[in-house]
C-alpha cells in the first residue's frame, strides 16, 4: 500500500514536471491594468484603452517577451473593472499590488480617475506615464507625486489651439467672427468653455450663442435650432461622446451652415465616421495624429489586426506610447527598481507611434495634437503644439 | 409652435422608454430594474442589423418584439416566479423583486459587454429632416413618435377593450380576488411581464436610432421610466403617456425659452410638485 501512494507520488511529480518545463523556460510576468469596463466612461476605454492594452502585450511577447536584466518575461494582463468609479481604481491598485503581487500597473483611463489614483500610485511608487489624461496643472501634480507623468496635454493650450484654427480660417475669409458655442455641464466642458470664451473674444470673435446642457442631455435638438436661430459662421461644442453624436445629427437635420464645425470627445471616434459617413467630411474635433506618418498607420493596421477595431485618431496612439516608454524604461534599466524607471523616464527621449516624446523638467509632454479634421475619411491632424506631420485646416462644407 | 412639436416627439421617446416598465411594475408587479438593460438590447439588435445587413430599424422591430417576448416570459418564469410564489405580501414582493432584478441588471450589462463590447453603438438611420408647419424635425424622431402613439394606442385598447386586457386590469387591481373569479394569476402576470419587456424592447429599437448606446447605459433609462411612471401613475397607461408628455414638452419648454442647463432641475421640480400634490402619480388610484 505505501509503495503504491510513493510509485503514485513519483508519477504525480514527474507529470508534474514534464508539463511544467516548457513554463519554466519563460517566466510568466503579470501586468496590471485598471479601467473601466462598465459605467459611464465604459464606451471611451472600450475604444482607447483596454484594445491597447491587448495590442500592446501581443506586440512585446511576439517579438520574444520583455527583457529585464537576464530574464525575459512573457506578459500576462490582470484587468479589473473599476466601473468608471475612483474608489473603485484606488482599490484595485491596492489588490494589484498586495494581493496579486504585480510589478508593473498600467496607468487608468480618463482624467479623473488617473487624478484620483495618483496618490496611490505615488505612495507605490509605481511610475504612471498617463495617456488619457488632460490637465493644466502638470507643475503643481509633478511636485506632489513625481511619479507621474502627462503625455495628453491640457486645456490652455487645446483652447489656444481651438483660437488659432479659427482665426486661420477667419483669416483666410472662410468663416466671419460670429461664434456659437456650447458645453456639456461637467468638469471637461465647463473648464475648456471657462478658457475658450475670452480667447475667442481676445481674438475678435463675437459670441451669439453660448449655452450648457446637463451631461447626460436625450435631446439636444433646442441647442441646435437656437443656435442655429443665431446664424453663426462657426460652431464650436466642448462636448462628451454622446453629445458630440447627438449635436452633429441635429445639425445635419437642422442644415446649421456654418464655415467650422468643431466638437470635442469622440469626434476622433472611427464610430464618427461610420455613423455619419460622408457627413463627416470637414468636421473639426479634439485631437488628432499625423494620420499619413507611417507609424501611425503601420501601428493602425496592427490595431486592427490584433483587436479586431480600428484605433481612435487621438488618445489611442498616446495609449500605445506610453505603454512604449514605460516597457523601454524598464529594459533599460533592467530591473523592477521604480525609482530607477522613473529617474529613466524623467531623463531620456523615446521614440513612440506618435514620434519621440521628451518630458519636461514638470513630466509633461509639451508636444501633442489639439485639433483634427475629417478629411477624405481620415481625422488629420490639423494643429499641434510641435508635431510634425499637420495637415492644412479646409472650410467646412454644406452636410452631405 | 416648434417648441410644442419638439417637445411632443421628446415626449414620444420618454413614453416609449416607460410604457414597459408601467406594464412590469403596475399590472405584473415586479419593479424590474433591469428595465433599461432589454431596452439597450434591443437597440443593439437593431443597430446590429443596421449595420450588418442595412435592415431597417423600424423592421427589425418585429423581430426584436417576440424575442424580448420570450426572453421576459422565460426571465419572469425562472427568476421573478419563486418569488410570487413565496411572497406574503405585496412590500415583500416589491423587495425581493428590486434585489433580484438589481442583481440581473448586473448580469446583463456584463452578457452585454461580453457579446457586443463595451463600444459604443450608433448609428445614422433617418437622420433626414422632415418639414412641419415651416420648421424642421429629424425623420427618425417623428417615426418613433408615431410608433409610440400606435404602440401606446394599441395598448390602452387592447387594456380597455379585450377580455385578455382586462384579466391584465383585474390582477392589476385586485390580485387576490382576481383569482377568486378564476383568473389564472401568475400566468396573466407573466403574460404582462413579457409585454412589458417586448414594448421595452420595441422602444430601445426605435430610439437607438437617434441616441447614442452603449452596455451599460441601461441605468439612465431605468431612472427615467421610474420618474415617469411614477409621476403617471403605477399602473395607469394613460398616465404614463400624459406624464411622458408633460415631461417632454417641460423640458423643450425650458431648454428652449430659459436655459438648456435647467432641463434637468425642472424635471424633478415637477417630479416633486407632482408627489406632493397627488402622491399616487396623476391617474394613480388612491392607496387605501
Amino acid at each position: 500500500m505505501k509503495r503504491r501512494t510513493f510509485t503514485r507520488l513519483a508519477a504525480l511529480v514527474l507529470a508534474a514536471s514534464v508539463a511544467g518545463a516548457p513554463a519554466l523556460a519563460q517566466e510568466v510576468l503579470k501586468i496590471g491594468a485598471v479601467a473601466p469596463k462598465t459605467g459611464p466612461l465604459a464606451g471611451g476605454a472600450a475604444v482607447s484603452y483596454w484594445p491597447n492594452v491587448k495590442l500592446w502585450i501581443n506586440d512585446v511577447n511576439a517579438r520574444g517577451g520583455l527583457k529585464v536584466g537576464a530574464t525575459t518575461y512573457k506578459l500576462e494582463a490582470i484587468e479589473y473593472d473599476d466601473q468608471t468609479n475612483p474608489g473603485e481604481t484606488i482599490k484595485a491598485v491596492q489588490r494589484l499590488v498586495d494581493q496579486d503581487k504585480v510589478k508593473v500597473v498600467l496607468p487608468p483611463y480618463s482624467t479623473g480617475l488617473n487624478l484620483a489614483a495618483a496618490p496611490i500610485y505615488a505612495r507605490y511608487g509605481l511610475p504612471m506615464i498617463t495617456s488619457t489624461a488632460t490637465t493644466d496643472k502638470a507643475n503643481e501634480l509633478s511636485k506632489q507625486f513625481p511619479n507621474v507623468f502627462i503625455t495628453l496635454g491640457g486645456a490652455k493650450p487645446t483652447v489656444a489651439s481651438v483660437v488659432e484654427t479659427m482665426v486661420k480660417l477667419k483669416e483666410r475669409g472662410d468663416i466671419g467672427n460670429k461664434l456659437a458655442m456650447v458645453n456639456v455641464a461637467d468638469a471637461f466642458g465647463i473648464e475648456l468653455m471657462g478658457e475658450a470664451k475670452p480667447a475667442f473674444k481676445e481674438a475678435g470673435f463675437e459670441l451669439v450663442y453660448e449655452t450648457s446642457y446637463p451631461l447626460g442631455t436625450q435631446d439636444l435638438s433646442p441647442v441646435m435650432k437656437a443656435a442655429k436661430a443665431a446664424t453663426p459662421d462657426a460652431f464650436i461644442a466642448w462636448s462628451y461622446p454622446p453629445d458630440t453624436f447627438a449635436l452633429t445629427e441635429q445639425a445635419i437635420v437642422e442644415d446649421l451652415k456654418v464655415g467650422a464645425f468643431f466638437t470635442a470627445v469622440a469626434t476622433a471616434f472611427p464610430a464618427y465616421a461610420g455613423r455619419f459617413g460622408a457627413g463627416a467630411e470637414g468636421v473639426l474635433g479634439i485631437g488628432g495624429v499625423h494620420a499619413d506618418g507611417d507609424a501611425f498607420k503601420e501601428y493602425a493596421a496592427r490595431h486592427e489586426q490584433v483587436t479586431g477595431a480600428k484605433p481612435d485618431y487621438w488618445a489611442s496612439a498616446m495609449v500605445y506610447s506610453s505603454f512604449q516608454i514605460l516597457e523601454k524604461s524598464i529594459e533599460a534599466v533592467g530591473s523592477f527598481d521604480n525609482a530607477a524607471i522613473i529617474k529613466h523616464v524623467k531623463e531620456n527621449s523615446f521614440d513612440t507611434v506618435i514620434g519621440p516624446i521628451k518630458f519636461d523638467e514638470n513630466n509633461n509632454n509639451a508636444a501633442f495634437w489639439t485639433v483634427g479634421q475629417w478629411q477624405d475619411g481620415v481625422f488629420k491632424g490639423v494643429a499641434s503644439t510641435g508635431r510634425d506631420g499637420a495637415v492644412e485646416v479646409k472650410k467646412k462644407g454644406a452636410w452631405q | 409652435m416648434d417648441v410644442l412639436i419638439t417637445g411632443l416627439l421628446l415626449g414620444g421617446t420618454y413614453a416609449l422608454i416607460a410604457m414597459g416598465l408601467n406594464l412590469q411594475y403596475g399590472m405584473a408587479r415586479i419593479m424590474n430594474l433591469a428595465n433599461g438593460e432589454m431596452l439597450v438590447t434591443g437597440g443593439f439588435v437593431a443597430f446590429w442589423f443596421w449595420t450588418g445587413s442595412q435592415i431597417s430599424p423600424l423592421l427589425t422591430v418585429f423581430l426584436v418584439a417576440p424575442a424580448a417576448f420570450a426572453l421576459n416570459w422565460l426571465i419572469y418564469v425562472i427568476f421573478l416566479g419563486p418569488l410570487v410564489k413565496r411572497a406574503r405580501s405585496r412590500g415583500q414582493l416589491e423587495v425581493d423583486a428590486i434585489l433580484t432584478t438589481f442583481g440581473l441588471s448586473f448580469v446583463a450589462v456584463g452578457l452585454m459587454l461580453a457579446f457586443f463590447g463595451g463600444d459604443y453603438f450608433s448609428y445614422s438611420y433617418l437622420s433626414t429632416p422632415i418639414h412641419i408647419f415651416g420648421d424642421t424635425y429629424g425623420a427618425n424622431r417623428v417615426a418613433a413618435f408615431l410608433s409610440a402613439v400606435l404602440i401606446c394606442g394599441a395598448l390602452w385598447l387592447w387594456l380597455a377593450r379585450s377580455r385578455a386586457g382586462m384579466t391584465i386590469r383585474a390582477i392589476s387591481v385586485a390580485p387576490d380576488s382576481a383569482r377568486l373569479v378564476g383568473i389564472d394569476v401568475r400566468r396573466t402576470a407573466a403574460l404582462a411581464f413579457a409585454l412589458g419587456g417586448a414594448v421595452t424592447a420595441t422602444g430601445g429599437a426605435l430610439i437607438s436610432t437617434f441616441l447614442t448606446l452603449d452596455a451599460s447605459t441601461g441605468v439612465i433609462f431605468t431612472l427615467k421610466a421610474l420618474v415617469i411612471v411614477i409621476m403617471g401613475g403605477v399602473g395607469d397607461v394613460r398616465g404614463t403617456i400624459v406624464a411622458a408628455l408633460l415631461l417632454g414638452l417641460l423640458e423643450t419648454f425650458v431648454a428652449r425659452m430659459i436655459d438648456p442647463g435647467l432641463t434637468l432641475a425642472a424635471a424633478y421640480l415637477l417630479f416633486v410638485v407632482i408627489l406632493l400634490f397627488r402622491p399616487q402619480g396623476l391617474f394613480g388610484r388612491p392607496t387605501t
